[in-house]
C-alpha cells in the first residue's frame, strides 16, 4: 500500500497513460481530452453561431463519461491514495520560485500564489486563469489537439503533424516561462 | 453498461494523472525550465510503448470491440495551424499548469478555482470555432 500513496515514479506513470491512450483506440475511440471542449460549446447551443459546433455531440457522450470518470479519479486519488508527502521537485525550481516570491513550493499541486481564492479574485489573478484558459480553449482546438490528442496519440501513430504541433506546444511553454514569467512575477 | 468502461477509464486516468504529479503547476514549470527529467520521463515513455501498441494493432490486424479493424485516422497535412494553434496552446499551458484533461482532474482534487480556467477554454474554443474560416490553416 505504501507504493501507491508514494507518488509514482514517471517509468509507472508513462507506460500506465499509454495503456488508457491504446485502451480507449481499442474501445474504437481515441484519446483526446480538447475534444470535450467543443462538445460542451454544442450542447451550450454554439451550433447556432458556427458550423464548427455543428455536429451530433450526443455521439461524444462516451468521451464526456471519461471527463467525468477524471473528475472522480482526481478526488479518489487525493482522498485515498496519498500520503500528503511534498512534490519532490528540484531545488533549481524551488530556488527560482521563491525568487518570484512564490511560498511552499510544491506543497499542493498548484501554487497558492496563482490558485487559492485570494489570488483568484484579484483582477490580476483573475486575468491570469482567464487568459491562460482562453489561450488552451482557442490553441488546442486551433491545433487540432492537446496533449492528449497530440503529444501521446498522434506521436505513437508517428504523426509529422502532431510533430509540429508539440514543437509549438513548447514554443509557446518556453516563452511564456523564460520570457514572460519574469515579468509577471 | 456501455459508459462504465469509460467512466473506468476516466477514474484510471485521474488517478494516474495525480499520483504522477503530472497535474502540478509546479510540474509543468520544472519541465519548461529543464529543471528535471520527470515530465520527460513520463511523456516519452508513455510515447515510447504506445508506438508499440499501435504498431502491433496495425501489424497483427487487431480488431476494436466494435470489432472492426483498428485505424487512426492520419491527421490532415498543414504546417501553419499546428505551429501557430501549438504555440498559443503552449503560452496557456505554461502559464495555468494544466492542459485540458488536467483541468477536469484538477476539479476532483478540489482545486476549484481552476473552473475559471475550464470556463475560459470554453470561451476560447467558441472564439476559434467563430473565427475558423478567417484564419490561416
Amino acid at each position: 500500500m505504501d507504493i501507491i500513496l508514494q507518488p509514482w515514479p514517471w517509468y509507472v506513470s508513462g507506460p500506465l497513460i499509454a495503456i488508457i491512450m491504446a485502451t480507449l483506440v481499442f474501445f474504437g475511440k481515441t484519446f483526446g481530452m480538447s475534444s470535450n471542449l467543443r462538445t460542451l460549446c454544442s450542447i451550450g447551443g454554439a451550433g447556432k453561431y458556427a458550423n464548427f459546433f455543428r455536429f451530433d455531440w450526443k455521439a461524444q457522450k462516451w468521451n464526456l463519461t471519461v471527463v467525468l470518470g477524471a473528475i472522480l479519479g482526481g478526488f479518489i486519488a487525493v482522498q485515498f491514495l496519498s500520503n500528503g508527502s511534498a512534490i519532490a521537485l528540484s531545488p533549481e525550481t524551488i530556488s527560482d520560485l521563491n525568487a518570484y516570491g512564490f511560498q511552499n513550493v510544491g506543497e499542493a499541486l498548484l501554487p497558492a500564489e496563482i490558485y487559492n481564492w485570494d489570488a483568484v479574485l484579484s483582477l490580476k489573478g483573475m486575468s491570469l486563469l482567464a487568459i491562460a484558459g482562453f489561450l488552451v480553449g482557442f490553441g488546442t482546438r486551433y491545433a487540432g489537439g492537446c496533449t492528449s490528442g497530440h503529444a501521446i496519440t498522434g506521436l505513437s501513430n508517428l504523426q509529422l503533424p502532431s510533430l509540429i504541433a508539440v514543437v509549438g506546444f513548447f514554443i509557446g511553454g518556453l516563452i511564456m516561462t523564460h520570457l514572460i514569467f519574469p515579468i509577471l512575477f | 453498461m456501455k459508459f462504465l468502461k469509460f467512466l473506468l477509464v476516466g477514474i484510471f486516468f485521474g488517478i494516474v494523472l495525480v499520483k504522477s504529479e503530472a497535474v502540478s503547476w509546479y510540474r509543468i514549470f520544472e519541465m519548461f525550465k529543464f529543471q528535471s527529467f520527470h515530465m520527460y520521463g513520463i511523456i516519452g515513455s508513455a510515447v515510447g510503448l504506445g508506438v508499440l501498441f499501435i504498431w502491433i494493432f496495425k501489424k497483427f490486424k487487431v480488431k476494436n470491440i466494435e470489432g472492426s479493424q483498428i485505424t487512426l485516422a492520419a491527421k490532415e497535412k498543414s504546417f501553419t495551424r499546428y505551429i501557430l494553434g501549438g504555440t498559443i496552446f503552449g503560452l496557456g499551458w505554461a502559464l495555468a499548469g494544466a492542459c485540458p484533461g488536467p483541468m477536469y482532474i484538477l476539479l476532483g482534487t478540489g482545486a476549484y478555482s481552476i473552473i475559471i480556467v475550464i470556463a475560459f477554454a470554453i470561451l476560447g474554443t467558441f472564439v476559434y470555432g467563430l473565427l475558423r474560416d478567417k484564419l490561416p490553416h
